[in-house]
């Protein structure tokens, strides 16, 4: 069975590709260029080094977000695409639970961090053994730290995006925040692979309804639901 | 051409995700189009993440409807071409990623189509282009005047300097409160009308082929604001058709003088608001009466749609101008020759 993996949910890229339980080629970046520049030359590259075709491939993961709505939207794009034209199943992981699956050796709770601005990020609370113990969501940081205020476990941040954040974690957790060293803060595809093999295969048809998990309706439509409101008008 | 060419067009620059595959650069063999305007309605134009989402949804489908319509594989392809620019950033990555994907699983040339050169083409689809050729480009974000002295050759004679026309559609649709998209509308209601409120042409300096419609629109709202203020009934057929016919003479007047000053065998029109009758009816009895060959592509192929994009696509494959896996959108794309 051979997995072809994409990650391109926030800057860092990653694309994989494992067979059976050997990891063949791995490339994971964090250097700045658009994911539309990078993404397919990676896949193309690293099916190259495996020596395989496309058509060799049996099953496509994809981080399905949350992250930049732009750059979860060309991974879940190529990988549709490939998936429906190749006729082989597509399974989506959340970006988070690929993120956090770099810390699941660490003896305590993993927190996978993404800066979504203004003070908010996309996070979640998962255990080493991959159980979501606070979900995926978009949170006000301040309302993230005050949920794990309560957790007695010591907690280690991941992701590239845990520096901006850093000072005003230590501020709330102290001892019990533990900081990812950098080579564990880029998600990998090999990981998101790992995490697709564990969930239910969807049947090929189901591919074409894949859509990204943003986590949050658009600022239009939040801005027109407000609108309404205020209008008095219950919307449709 | 000795075998038969057929190529996948894909075009996802604005609200429409579409495909569709044309056989040797001239005939459809399928077209499909999943229109987003409902969705942007009542937020009154197009919401560039809204249309991206769509795009995702739909884009996959779409292609495989195109496929199935033709009764094609994708292996009996030669090509698969793309908009690559210009357009909304976000939009046109999903056309151009699932262009990629899908050419780079089935082993295919692709071809990176600049928008506006995908609208020239619908010609094609019509009738073949003669050269030298003038192109007049209408659209929501275009309003130009080409010259083609062959294919893939453009050199751009005129443009607007402030809006363009389908914008200034737009803005006027919005002061007589009519529903987005308010071209239609506007063309809808000049018909109707019996009175013609007399508004400026722009013509710019003497010999210029520029457009400028700002000027316009400013004078269409300062006409409802003076009548507003005078307590007077305004008729909006009556306004709708004084700016449509300011438009439409400037239009056609400064296509038919680059007519004449090139010498061309064809005159073409091209862009979403060359759908609109009343320019359609101007242009058709004016090339008409000075004898010069006019084509105008069906309603469907003025608006957005990927077999013109497949059209286009077809020449450059023939001319060997072809793309890499590494395409980006190109939102403020030139027209560059090939
Ligand atoms: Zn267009």
């Amino acid at each position: 069975m051979i997995w072809l993996g994409i990650d391109t949910s926030n800057m860092p890229l990653s694309v994989a590709v494992v067979k059976d339980d050997t990891l063949l080629v791995e490339w994971t970046s964090s250097v700045k260029i658009t994911h539309s520049v990078g993404a397919m030359p990676a896949v193309e590259e690293a099916l190259k080094q495996a020596n395989l075709k496309p058509t060799d491939l049996d099953a496509i993961a994809v981080s399905e977000g949350p992250g930049s709505y732009t750059g979860v939207r060309i991974g879940v794009t190529i990988a549709k695409t490939l998936a429906w034209t190749l006729n082989i199943p597509l399974v989506g992981v959340s970006s988070l639970e690929t993120l956090a699956g770099n810390g699941y050796l660490f003896n305590g709770l993993i927190c996978p961090i993404m800066d979504a601005r203004r003070q908010n990020v996309f996070s979640a609370v998962y255990t080493n053994t991959g159980e979501p113990k606070l979900g995926d969501g978009h949170y006000s940081l301040e309302d993230l730290l005050a949920k794990m205020t309560d957790m007695e476990e010591k907690i280690i941040f991941i992701g590239h995006d845990v520096a901006i954040h850093w000072d005003a974690i230590q501020l709330a957790l102290g001892e019990r925040a533990v900081r990812a060293p950098y080579y564990l803060d880029l998600p990998r595809a090999s990981v998101l692979i790992a995490q697709a093999k564990m969930k239910d295969m969807p049947s090929n048809e189901a591919t074409h309804h894949f859509v990204p998990d943003y986590k949050r309706i658009t600022e239009a439509e939040a801005n027109w639901r407000a609108d309404q409101k205020k209008a008095g008008n219950s919307h449709e | 051409m000795s075998k038969d060419q057929l190529i996948l067009g894909i075009e996802t620059s604005c609200d429409e995700t579409a495909a569709s595959i044309v056989r040797n650069g001239t005939e459809i063999i399928s077209n499909v189009v999943s229109s987003q305007i409902e969705s942007h309605k009542r937020f009154g134009g197009v919401v560039p993440e809204i249309a991206s989402r769509h795009h995702v949804e739909q884009v996959t489908i779409v292609i495989e409807e195109a496929l199935k319509q033709a009764n094609l594989q994708p292996a009996d392809l030669d090509a698969v071409a793309v908009t690559e620019g210009p357009g909304l950033v976000g939009a046109l990555l999903i056309g151009i990623n699932a262009a990629k994907a899908f050419a780079f699983a089935n082993e295919l040339p692709l071809v990176g189509v600049h928008h506006i050169a995908g609208h020239i083409y619908a010609n094609q689809l019509v009738e073949p282009m003669q050269f030298p050729l003038v192109a007049l480009v209408v659209s929501g974000g275009h309003t130009e005047i080409v010259l083609m002295r062959d294919h893939g050759s453009f050199e751009l004679i005129g443009e607007t300097r402030d809006d363009a026309a389908g914008e200034a559609y737009d803005k006027v649709a919005r002061v007589l409160k009519l529903p987005y998209p308010g071209g239609p509308h506007i063309d809808k209601l000049a018909h109707e009308a019996e009175e013609v409120i007399a508004f400026p042409r722009v013509w710019l300096e003497e010999g210029s082929y520029d457009f400028s419609f700002s000027g316009l629109k400013s004078s269409v709202i300062n006409y409802m604001h003076n009548a507003e203020q005078r307590g007077e009934v305004i008729k909006p057929e009556a306004v709708a058709a004084g700016f449509q016919a300011s438009v439409v003479e400037v239009l056609t007047a400064k296509t038919l003088r680059a007519a004449k000053e090139f010498n061309v065998k064809h005159v073409i029109a091209a862009g979403g608001v060359s759908a609109n009758k009343g320019l359609r009816a101007a242009l058709e009895s004016t090339f008409e009466r000075e004898g010069i060959p006019f084509t105008v592509p069906p309603l469907f192929l003025c608006t957005d749609n990927a077999a013109m994009i497949a059209a286009a696509g077809s020449v450059m494959f023939e001319k060997g101008i072809l793309s890499t896996m590494s395409m980006n959108g190109k939102p403020g794309m030139p027209l560059f020759n090939w």
